[in-house]
Formats: C-alpha cells, sequence, structure tokens
C-alpha cells in the first residue's frame, strides 16, 4: 500500500519579486515499510519535498497523497492533526524541547493525542530501551550528547505509532560513530515495526543503508533505484 | 492543560532573571495603585471629615435671606431664637449636636500686627465644639459667660507673638454696620492641625459675640453634626417647612466634593497609565520569549500542536506572570500602604482655600479596592499577554523550524 503519492508537485518560492523554482514537477510514490534515501546537491529540493509530505507546507501545484488523505485540501489545524496522528519528524538539529526531560519529549506525542498515563508509560519506556536510553530519561537535552540527543528524536517521531518517519540530514551534526549508531537504530525500527523511513542526505555513508535512493536536481527526479522494500 | 503549565513554568525559569523582573514590573504597577487609592481614600474621606467637624457639620439652618460670604450681621439675614431651635433639633434621634453660632469678619492686632479675623461665636458647652476643646494646646478653653476672652488659633498666635493671658485688640464688623473695637485676653491657643483653618478663627463665647456684634438673640446659623452622615437628607427633609433654609454638607462643601470628583478623573488616568507601562513590560518579556523560543515552536508545531494549544501554552506563562506579579503587589501595597497609615504624609497648608483640609494625610486601604485593582491588574497582565501568544500561535512551522538556535 502507498504511504505517499505525489502527483506533478511544484514548489515556487517568492521572496519579493525573486522567484525560485524549489520543486518542478515531482512524482513519486512511496510504500509501506520503506527506507528509502532523498539524495541530490544542496538546494535539489529534499527539503522541501520532505515539508511537502511532512505537512509542514503546500505545494504551488500538484497534489499530495499521505495515508491515502489528499493533504493539499486541509487546513492549518487539520495538517496539525495529521502530522500529530500519521507523520513522525527527525531534524538535522536535534529538535527537543529544551525545558523538558528526555522521558517527557518522548511523551510530548502521546500527551497530544491524548493517551492515558499508564499508556504513555508503558510506550515511553520502550521506545527509551529500543534506543537504548532509559538511563538518561531524567535528563534534559543540555545534558546529553547530539547522538543520544538525536536517539531521544527517534524516540520522540515513533512514539504515536506513525506510519512515516521523515528525516531530514539526521546525522549530518554527528560524527562518525554516532551516525553510524542512529542508522542502525532506525533501520532496526523499520524492520521491528515496518514504519516507512524517508530521509533526505547529502552522507554516502548514510545511503548504503537505503533500500532506495531517489535522486534530485535542480527540483526534479533524475533516478529512482531500488524499491526500497525489505529484501 | 498541566503538561501546558509545567511547560511554561520551567520556561519561566529558564530565564529567571528576566520573568522576575516582569513579575515585579506587574507587582510595583499594583502597589502604585493600592497606594494611590488609599492615599486618596484617606485624603477624601479626611477632607470631608474635617470640613463636616470643623466648619460646617452636616446641615445647618440658616435665615433664608443669610449670604455666608458676606458674614451678613443685618437682624432679618439672622436665625432668631436660635437656642429655642437648637434645642427641638437636638431631639432628633439621630442628631448628635444641635449649636447656635454666630459669625462676623473682623481683625485682630497685637502691638503693631494686626490680622484678618473670622469671628465665631460659639456656646462653649455644645458637643459639636469638642474639636476647638480638644485643639487646646495653651491656657484653657472658654467659659459661657466670660466676657473678656477669646481662643485664637496656633499659627495666628505665632504670627502676632501671643501667649495665653496676653492681651489683644479685636476689631469686629455689627449689625448695623459700625465697627467696634474691643480689648480681649487671649484665654487658650488652639490647634485642629489645619492650617487654613486655624490661621484666621477666632472663637468668643456666643453670648459676648451677639454683645459686641449688636446681633442680640440672633446666631447665623444652628450648626447641626449627626451620628452618622448617612442620616443627612432625612433629617434635612424633617427640618424643612419653616421659612428658614436648611443646608446640607454637600451643599456646604461644593468645592471638596467637585475636588473629588475631577481628582477621580485625573486618578482614573494615572491609573491607566501605570497599568499601560506594566502592561508593556509584560507585552516585551513575552514577545522576547516569543522569538527566542521560535525554534521550539516550530518544533511543537512540527509534532502536531494546535496552533490553539500553543497560544494556551504561552498565555498560561502570563498567567503565571500575572499570579507572581499580583500576589507580590499586594503584600508591597498592604505593607507600603500600612507605613503610610501609621506615618502619614504631611503636605503642609497646601494654601488651598475655600475648603479646609488637614495637614497630613493618612493613607486608608479598603479591601474592595485592593480586590479590585488586583483583579484589574491580573486582567490586564493577561491581556497583555494575548498579542504575543497570537503571535506565537501563528508562526508557520517550516518558518520557526528554520530559525537559528
Ligand atoms: N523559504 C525559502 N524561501 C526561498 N527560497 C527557498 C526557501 N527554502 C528553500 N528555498 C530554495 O529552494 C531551493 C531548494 O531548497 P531545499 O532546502 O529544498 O534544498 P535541499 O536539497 O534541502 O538543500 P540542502 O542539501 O542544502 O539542505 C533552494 O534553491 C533554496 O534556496
Ligand atoms: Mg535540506
Amino acid at each position: 500500500m502507498e504511504v505517499v503519492k505525489i502527483d506533478n508537485a511544484t514548489r515556487v518560492y517568492k521572496i519579493g519579486t525573486m522567484e525560485t523554482q524549489a520543486l518542478r514537477g515531482v512524482n513519486l510514490s512511496i510504500e509501506n515499510g520503506e527506507f528509502t534515501a532523498l539524495v541530490g546537491p544542496s538546494g535539489s529540493g529534499k527539503t522541501t519535498l520532505l515539508q511537502l509530505i511532512g505537512c509542514l507546507d503546500q505545494p504551488s501545484s500538484g497534489a499530495v497523497w499521505v495515508d491515502g488523505k489528499d493533504v493539499t485540501r486541509l487546513n492549518r489545524n487539520q495538517r496539525a492533526d495529521m502530522r500529530r496522528g500519521h507523520i513522525g519528524f527527525i531534524f538535522q538539529f536535534f529538535a527537543l524541547i529544551p525545558t523538558l526531560t528526555a522521558y517527557e519529549n518522548v511523551e510530548m506525542p502521546l500527551l497530544l493525542n491524548g493517551h492515558s498515563p499508564s499508556e504513555r508509560r508503558e510506550r515511553v519506556m520502550e521506545l527509551l530501551k529500543a534506543v537504548d536510553l532509559v538511563e538518561r530519561a531524567k535528563n534534559r537535552p543540555d545534558q546529553l550528547s547530539g547522538g543520544q540527543q538525536q536517539r531521544i528524536a527517534i524516540a520522540r517521531a515513533l512514539a504515536p505509532k506513525p506510519a512515516l518517519v521523515l528525516a531530514d540530514e539526521p546525522t549530518a551534526n554527528l560524527d562518525t560513530e554516532n551516525g553510524t549508531q542512529v542508522m542502525q537504530i532506525m533501520e532496526k525500527l523499520n524492520k521491528e515495526t515496518g514504519v516507512t523511513f524517508v530521509f533526505a542526505t547529502h552522507d554516502p555513508r548514510v545511503m548504503k543503508y537505503a533500500r532506495r535512493i531517489v535522486t534530485l536536481r535542480d527540483g526534479l527526479i533524475v533516478e529512482n533505484n531500488g524499491n526500497g522494500k525489505n529484501s | 492543560m498541566l503538561q501546558l503549565f509545567k511547560m511554561s513554568f520551567r520556561d519561566l525559569g529558564r530565564n529567571r532573571r528576566r520573568s522576575f523582573f516582569s513579575a515585579l514590573a506587574v507587582s510595583v504597577g499594583l502597589m502604585i495603585l493600592m497606594l494611590m487609592s488609599s492615599v486618596i481614600n484617606g485624603e477624601m474621606g479626611s477632607a470631608i471629615q474635617g470640613a463636616i467637624i470643623l466648619e460646617t457639620g452636616h446641615i445647618q439652618v440658616r435665615a433664608a435671606s443669610y449670604d455666608q460670604n458676606k458674614s451678613s450681621l443685618k437682624w432679618e439675614d439672622l436665625v432668631v431664637n436660635p437656642d429655642q431651635i437648637a434645642s427641638q433639633i437636638s431631639v432628633l434621634p439621630q442628631v448628635k449636636a444641635a449649636t447656635p453660632r454666630l459669625y462676623a469678619s473682623g481683625f485682630i492686632s497685637a502691638g503693631n500686627q494686626s490680622a484678618g479675623a473670622r469671628i465665631y461665636g460659639i456656646d462653649p458647652a455644645s458637643a459639636a465644639n469638642d474639636p476647638y476643646r480638644l485643639g487646646i494646646i495653651s491656657g484653657s478653653y472658654l467659659k459661657a459667660d466670660d466676657s473678656a476672652g477669646l481662643l485664637i488659633g496656633k499659627p495666628s498666635a505665632e504670627k502676632l507673638h501671643l501667649k495665653a493671658g496676653d492681651n489683644v485688640s479685636l476689631s469686629v464688623n455689627t449689625a448695623n454696620g459700625d465697627v467696634a473695637e474691643q480689648t480681649f485676653i487671649v484665654r487658650g491657643i488652639y490647634s485642629t492641625n489645619t492650617s487654613s483653618f486655624d490661621s484666621a478663627t477666632i472663637f468668643l463665647p456666643l453670648t459676648k459675640a451677639q454683645t459686641i456684634t449688636q446681633a442680640q438673640n440672633r446666631a447665623s446659623t444652628v450648626f447641626v453634626l449627626l451620628k452618622d452622615a448617612s442620616y443627612t437628607e432625612a433629617v434635612a427633609s424633617a427640618l424643612k417647612g419653616s421659612d428658614l433654609k436648611v443646608l446640607t454638607w454637600k451643599d456646604l462643601n461644593p468645592l471638596i466634593l467637585d475636588w473629588e470628583t475631577q481628582a477621580n478623573s485625573y486618578i482614573s488616568i494615572l491609573y491607566l497609565i501605570i497599568l499601560a507601562i506594566a502592561a508593556s513590560v509584560i507585552i516585551n518579556t513575552l514577545i522576547m520569549s516569543v522569538y527566542e523560543r521560535t525554534r521550539e515552536i516550530g518544533i511543537l508545531s512540527a509534532i502536531g500542536m494546535r496552533g490553539g494549544r500553543i497560544m494556551v501554552l504561552f498565555l498560561a506563562e502570563s498567567t503565571l506572570l500575572a499570579v507572581g506579579g499580583v500576589l507580590m503587589g499586594v503584600v508591597l501595597g498592604v505593607v507600603s500602604a500600612y507605613l503610610f497609615n501609621i506615618h502619614g504624609f504631611y503636605i503642609g497648608n497646601m494654601g488651598l482655600t475655600g475648603f479646609t483640609v488637614a495637614d497630613t494625610i493618612f493613607a486608608k486601604l479598603t479591601l474592595n479596592d485592593t480586590i479590585n485593582l488586583s483583579i484589574l491588574t491580573f486582567i490586564v497582565t493577561i491581556l497583555a499577554g494575548l498579542y504575543p501568544a497570537i503571535m506565537a500561535s501563528r508562526l508557520q512551522p517550516v518558518e520557526a523550524l528554520r530559525a537559528e538556535k
């Protein structure tokens, strides 16, 4: 089944009178359970594409379906609801709430989704175990290393059991060892839970984990290798 | 919801000093409001109270043609048989005291100095004149049959270098338009702590005043003090009906009442200014907080927090600031009003003519004012938080996420 379907999407940024064609007509379909990399040179439109898929932004033309819904028809609140229920995000900077502990950061999406305290506790502990950070539960983000913060961000992204996790250069701010660890955790979670991962990257060491590589150049998909499925 | 408050609370804690000073701005604002209202209360209360006790009473009964600005002594302008009228009024249950008074104008001289004087002929025995009796600071009070003694206020005594027992010469206008001059003995020097009154007023026993002015058995007014000001209208209407004129303290103190209304409108403007200052500090703090947390707002939005909830998050922050600020402000306000209440606030003789103002103001904070001003401050603080909160809720997640850390 398709988690994401993009139909001739464009995105034009206007700054003053200057227009930038970030995407020029992208067609893409991503199946459930894929582990797919978006690659391409800087400025090719990877982040822009992830933002469209993630309902953070809307295309200038064309359509985007996520989990079977045409998300271009949704209003602000409906898009927020869509993100909350169906999509997890991992960013290049580790994007944790600085005033909340590791535990509370992972718990946040569950709170927003209205889960009971016992459900929350169980799910948070399960995820902290999966990213191997149970003993850091009470630490604030500034007391964690970059790799640890990114693992907490992964746990948070997976907390509401989304259909899709989007990661924009998740390893760009990490050294090789931590980057590898983050990729291994993502791969493991993809295999164990079947959740779809789409990540943008420049990093060849990251690309080798991908089972499908979509290459963008100047806002167009120029190459599409592999089926992203678990071989 | 609880989680939102937890987050806001921690966020305030993240920048403790800034949060503290914004709460302090709210509390200082509230403290000033409370202090102002308590001083005004004390001032208004004591000004009216002072004027009633010293000068106007609650009610006066006069001849219809009497003009107080002229201190007229013409027989047709005076009340005949005032003792009888006073004793009839005294019988009313709401009345504390009713007593005749004769007003005359003149001047007093000693050595080569002289000063203008308002002469009050009073019945020394009446309770209505207790404030003067209790104000004696040297010498003694008057006796009803004393035909050579007078009381003089402390400021005039100092100006004319008079002590109790000294001789003074008093010139008084009389009923037939002449001036009578006679030597008196200063029996006593009084002070009511109200410079404008004390420096102008000389007391004579009523009988002596009637003799020297040739008013005979007449008085300018029958002065009535009630047990409570709230009885004024009832008693005044009971006294109407004869050909005499019945005036209440409201008729007799138009300046103070005018001044009170005027002061109230100035005060409202001052209140608004103070609240606006406190509000702008809050707005500033919260806008800073929104800017600093732009990325955090982006993250919350990315993980699906709706704009409305983000708004609540920031409103929770201003609510916490409001609670802290108001609590601190009430403490500061009560303490400072208490200090002013004990020590008073010396304004001296403000040189205001036309009404009586005591030289020292005592703050008087009422529970009502405390509650109203606290609620007002609280609401203004929350409202001040509204704009930054709306600003936060309108941030686009993409823009917010792009913000530099
Ligand atoms: N908010 C924006 N306003 C204007 N132009 C933008 C905006 N965001 C992106 N662009 C432009 O759109 C194009 C695609 O940008 P995008 O961020 O998607 O590239 P990218 O592939 O993610 O690059 P990188 O690898 O450097 O992250 C670029 O030319 C960029 O300058
Ligand atoms: Mg990018």
